[in-house]
């Protein structure tokens, strides 16, 4: 556990790429396999399924560290992280003997944290407490955000892979293809990391998503400047659902996400479809819930409504009915077709006739003779339900993340409504101890109601100062949250909203953030309901 | 508000600031006032504009720069008792920078005692603090939550100078954020000078002949900017307030790697948010242990907490040391995280006018 605590700290403590990238190689380098593996799985993203219930590991660390849970609560409230609010009190109240740090990783999860979910709350409690008195400070920590879960350390997936990649001396596309789908923490996966070929060894496993960078540009002489003819490019709509690749090579079809994790269970109908097909291949597209009558994507919210489920019912399937809208094909019949330029690879989709049947549907190409048609085309990105334009350089391959100059989203203009701060709260992680989360109202006649909570968007200068005006205009406190003085007007940008019973407003907004903050507007001269429920309507 | 229970409280806080009625003076007052007993030379602690001013008198050189050339500062040694009014005033070592001073205040044998800002750990930049028994005590708690245990200054100090031998192997010039006043004198006499050239920022470098004409071991230092630029470069170590981060001045210097000594280092997030390649856990103000050893090295019954996390530390006292306890409401919240930087601009604020 020595090694991982260290370099843990290592990373925390560095603001450099490559010094991170420095320790991250030094640690796979030194490191035995089955730790490694685990290092991988965490710095990647995954979390342990958490073993214990958060709230006795809280009453446990209160009762360890002497501290009454109300001062515990104090403390969190400034940290803003429950595993080092714990391990700051706890190692301040004793002296560790250190023993536990010879526990290798690997032994430490799987002999001693992962047994904790089979085990009886007492047995529980005492393995925990024996292992916080054997931790000094910096491994206490570690220790507690394995059982808390979320290691966020500034490093991404893609550090991690050009570490792993440069240590093994190959393309980091190729390591990236290797570090997808199901990581699993054995010192067999690590090791097969470093075997060429592995990468085509298990057939669930997806490729590296391509991405596309966002288009700032607004005038459309500028466009055909930076992207040359227009004729070169593969116009689609941006649909507003979920990116996923569908596996389907042999008997086993697996739906990815993104994120990595398997979709099929909350998409059953999808599952169900891609069973009956005859062909072997790999779909990348976007998940939506479908408007069969008018033939267009329902909003996100309905979306929203089959996430996180282990089961979806008849009822769901009904009310919310998905399709998928596939708009291209990295792998035909064991072919990897990456390689092969956009326009290659949409001819192939173009022959795929069950693309227009059933759950599937081919994402149309919008057809534009000039950069003025395609600029008008965005214009009618709100009312077709979409998020505005892909354009796809024809030539560009299937690239494993984002390439400058080859995939681009253009985005329509986010809606904006001016709001009055009314709540505000401490933020999280590097945030915390500052006041960074606000709740904003809007006027409905003389009374303000709530309407979004957005903590994005402000210059860390301005966080600084709003904080400092939140703790001298505070009028009232509900634990952790004030309630100040409504004055501050910001305007909030977001990308959808729809009809909601869960809010106050009656309205629910799509990724709400801070555009800018309206110093030059008083409270009474925020937007009010009516206009803000005027563009339901569009 | 009525500070105590009783009916007259010979220390009350006023929209001005603490005020002593018996003595018709303020302690660290906010507005402009006639009289003002100054614990500190700390902008939130020293302001311009009063009448006349009264200082432990080490602190008087670093109290003017504070509050300008032309301002009436006299100054008590520490331990000398005046009579003022009806009130016996001293002023005792506070171990927060040169001169700092808890200030005592005495009537008819009660005693009460305003801490300003204090620390019990080891700084061979100042006076040592020295407990002051007393039966009502008025203390900050800036950093007055148990999550804040110091470790100990020469561990701190190894650490920096680890860091710095480190940045001169990889050819980087080490930057270490500092307030100007105070900590910057604090880490210059804490480091080891063998190790390289120092530079120092503009407005740490006005406070120094202070530190010098006191006999502090301030090390010897030049003033970092184009002309010692090629010197410090890769292997010197630059000294700076928080404000200087992300200048032009700063750039001079690259590759660098920064550092600040603060006690908010401790936290995670205000370490992370802020961009550093180090944080370094070193503090002017007394950790969770030690404002709970001094209020029970004073002996006082009556605890008011002010400028920091008041509320916590005032129920901590009741609840568990069974004192009485209360909150002094202050204009200024104390120094908080984000002020770390800001007091730095002030300084340097100041330093842009006063030249």
């Amino acid at each position: 556990m020595q090694r991982f605590t260290d370099l843990f700290h290592e990373l925390d403590a560095s603001n450099r790429t490559t010094s991170k990238l420095a320790a991250l190689k030094r640690y796979f380098s030194e490191a035995p396999a089955e730790d490694a593996a685990w290092a991988v799985f965490f710095l990647t993203g995954n979390r342990l399924k958490r073993p214990i219930r958060l709230n006795l590991f809280r009453e446990w660390g209160s009762e360890a560290c002497g501290y009454p849970s109300w001062m515990l609560d104090e403390c969190y409230d400034h940290v803003g992280d429950l595993a080092e609010t714990l391990s700051l009190l706890i190692t301040s109240r004793q002296y560790a003997q250190a023993d536990s740090l010879s526990v290798p990783l690997h032994e430490m999860i799987e002999a001693r944290i992962q047994p904790l979910r089979e085990m009886e709350v007492e047995a529980q409690k005492a393995m925990i407490l024996a292992t916080w008195a054997e931790l000094d400070a910096a491994s206490c920590f570690v220790f507690n955000k394995l059982i808390t879960g979320g290691f966020r350390v500034g490093v991404s997936k893609t550090l991690v892979n050009r570490a792993l990649a440069e240590m093994a001396g190959i393309d980091a596309a190729v390591m990236a293809h290797r570090l997808m789908g199901v990581w699993q923490p054995s010192a067999a996966h690590y090791k097969a990391l470093f075997e060429i070929g592995s990468e085509g060894q298990d057939p669930a496993r997806p490729y590296p998503f391509c991405l596309a960078y966002p288009l700032e540009y607004e005038a459309t002489s500028d466009l055909s400047v930076q992207m040359g003819a227009v004729s070169n490019w593969q116009i689609e709509w941006k649909w507003d659902g979920i990116r996923a690749q569908l596996i389907k090579r042999g008997n086993q079809p697996v739906l990815w996400s993104r994120g990595e994790e398997m979709l099929g269970e909350q998409f059953p109908e999808i599952m169900e479809a891609v069973a009956r097909l005859r062909e072997n291949l790999v779909l990348d597209g976007e998940v939506l819930v479908w408007d069969f009558e008018a033939e267009r994507a329902a909003p996100f919210a309905q979306l929203q409504r089959r996430l996180g489920r282990t089961k979806v019912g008849p009822k769901l399937r009904k009310e919310a009915p998905v399709i998928f809208m596939v708009y291209d094909v990295p792998e035909y019949e064991g072919e990897d077709l990456r390689v092969s330029p956009t326009a290659e690879r949409r001819a192939r989709l173009e022959e795929l006739s069950f693309l227009n049947e059933g759950v599937f549907r081919r994402s149309p190409l919008v057809v534009c003779p000039s950069w003025e048609a395609v600029a008008e085309a965005r214009l009618e990105s709100r009312e077709r339900g979409v998020e505005g334009l892909m354009l796809k350089l024809a030539s560009a391959s299937y690239v494993a993340g984002r390439k400058k100059g080859e995939w681009w989203k253009w985005k329509v203009d986010p809606y904006t409504v001016d709001a009055v701060m009314v709540y505000a709260q401490q933020g999280h992680g590097r945030r915390a101890g500052l006041y960074t989360d606000y709740t904003f109202s809007i006027w409905d006649g003389e009374v303000l109601v709530p309407f979004a909570k957005a903590y994005s968007g402000l210059s860390d200068a301005e966080i600084r100062r709003v904080d400092r005006w939140i703790r001298s205009n505070t009028i009232d406190k509900h634990g952790p949250v004030r309630v100040v003085r409504p004055e501050l007007v910001f305007e909030i940008a977001f990308e959808g909203i729809s009809e909601s019973k869960r809010h106050k407003s009656g309205i629910a907004v799509r990724f709400p953030r801070m555009h800018r903050w309206r110093e030059d507007k008083p409270a009474s001269e925020a937007d009010s309901l009516d206009s803000v429920r005027a563009l339901l309507a569009k | 508000m009525v500070l105590s229970s009783r009916s007259s409280p010979l220390i009350r806080p006023t929209p001005n600031g603490l005020f002593c009625e018996a003595g018709g003076f303020y302690i660290d007052p906010w507005r402009k006032v006639d009289r003002a007993l100054i614990t500190h030379g700390h902008s939130d602690h020293a302001r311009s504009g009063m009448g006349a001013y009264l200082t432990a008198a080490p602190g008087i050189g670093v109290v003017r720069e504070r509050v300008g050339e032309p301002a009436v500062i006299s100054g008590l040694p520490f331990g000398q008792a005046k009579r003022i009014g009806e009130v016996r005033v001293s002023f005792h070592p506070a171990g927060h920078l040169l001169g700092s001073a808890q200030i005592r205040v005495e009537r008819a044998g009660e005693v009460w005692v305003v801490t300003g800002d204090y620390k019990t750990q080891a700084d061979r930049s100042c006076e040592a603090f020295e407990p002051v028994p007393c039966e009502t005590m008025i203390t900050e708690s800036t950093f007055g939550l148990p999550i804040y245990q110091w470790t100990a200054p020469e561990v701190v100090f190894g650490q920096i100078n680890d860091w710095w031998r480190k940045n001169q192997a990889e050819g980087r010039t080490s930057v270490l954020f500092a307030y100007a006043l105070g900590k910057a004198q604090r880490v210059l006499c804490g480091i080891d000078p063998s190790i390289g050239p120092i530079g120092v920022h503009g407005a740490v470098e006005k406070l120094l002949p202070h530190y010098r004409a006191a006999g502090r071991p301030i090390p010897e230092t030049v003033r970092a900017h184009r002309d010692t630029r090629d010197m410090l470069k890769g292997r010197g170590l630059i000294v700076a307030p928080g404000s200087a981060q992300n200048t032009p001045w700063i750039r001079q210097f690259a590759p660098y790697s920064l550092g600040f000594a603060s006690g908010w280092m401790a936290v995670r997030g205000s370490r992370r948010r802020r961009a550093l390649d180090r944080g370094f856990v070193l503090s002017d103000h007394a950790d969770w242990r030690g404002l709970l050893d001094t209020i029970e090295a004073t002996g006082a019954s009556r605890v008011g907490v002010t400028h920091g996390y008041t509320g916590p530390l005032v129920r901590w006292l009741k609840e568990v040391k069974g004192l009485e306890a209360f909150d002094v409401p202050t204009k200024f919240v104390g120094e908080t995280v984000q002020s770390a930087d800001e007091l730095g601009a002030d300084l340097k604020e100041a330093e842009r006018q006063s030249e």
